[in-house]
């Protein structure tokens, strides 16, 4: 029978993929899309809880963290063509119009 | 049993597909892999018995938050940065919150099982389809008690859809 720990390890899985990949890599594009893994991950926790508690307060929150997701990805993916017409790169450690 | 094998396939298919979306060097690959991952992360909710998240996976993240990806890809120029180095020299700062990520988790889990939480940490085989109609119960709850944080987060999105269109438009 699966337990509630298949799914917290599987969720533990993705979320230190992601983690990996957002620390370690170096295109932006990548990085966001690392960033939608961690969030898959938090959401297969909520569904899994609400289905063990048997309430629906779970899938709600993963609506949430749907529509959090989709706006992120707007705004960072029009960051990105901003940068990318400014300066012509795409790799998170050459972004540094701040530094003099 | 049946449950079992759909949850190992597409646990599985999305861990896998995970690193593969991390490790290459192409980001058209990329973007790829993490269709396959995201489908992976649909069939968990089906398995769930979350046939409503199941719906909105596949139609919001793949079919429009993947679309926005490739699109990107495509106006962007990636051919210098994939010739270019992929990785930074992170990877003592990577291994370690992954370490520290795993530790918490483990604790987590050992304390739930030694302790008389045990009875907690085991899904019902049939909840007593306490969430049976789940499109009506997701509503319901998403338009009564859910009423504000569904409006704010209407307002979130228009907020993101201006910003994108500001971002993208002009020179900045």
């Amino acid at each position: 029978m699966l337990s509630i720990t298949h799914y917290l390890v599987l969720s533990l899985a993705l979320f230190t993929i992601g983690v990996i990949g957002v620390v370690t890599r170096r295109n932006v594009i990548i990085i966001l899309m690392s960033i939608e893994l961690i969030l898959n991950a938090v959401n297969i926790n909520l569904v899994a809880f609400s289905r063990l508690f048997g309430s629906v307060e779970g899938q709600v929150f993963a609506i949430f963290i749907i529509t959090d997701a989709a706006a992120e990805a707007a705004v960072g993916l029009g960051i990105i063509i901003a940068f990318f017409r400014n300066r012509e790169t795409v790799l998170a450690d050459e972004m540094d119009l701040l530094k003099w | 049993m049946l449950d079992s094998i759909s949850f190992y396939f597409f646990a599985s298919l999305a861990v896998i597909s995970a690193i593969l979306v991390v490790t290459r060097r192409n980001a058209v690959h990329s973007a790829i892999f993490l269709v396959t991952a995201l489908l992976a992360t649909a069939g968990i909710f089906l398995q769930l018995h979350a046939e409503f998240l199941f719906i909105v996976q596949v139609i919001l993240y793949v079919g429009g938050i993947m679309v926005l990806f490739i699109f990107v890809i495509m106006l962007v120029n990636l051919d210098v940065a994939a010739r270019q180095m992929q990785f930074n020299r992170m990877w003592l700062v990577a291994l370690s919150l992954s370490v520290a990520l795993g530790a918490q988790v483990y604790m987590v889990i050992h304390y739930a099982h030694s302790g008389v939480a045990e009875a907690l940490f085991r899904v019902p085989p049939a909840p007593a389809a306490a969430l049976e109609p789940n499109t009506l119960s997701v509503g319901v709850s998403l338009f009564t008690e859910y009423m504000l944080p569904f409006e704010i987060a209407s307002v979130l999105l228009l907020v993101a859809m201006i910003g994108a269109v500001v971002m993208a438009k002009r020179r900045v």
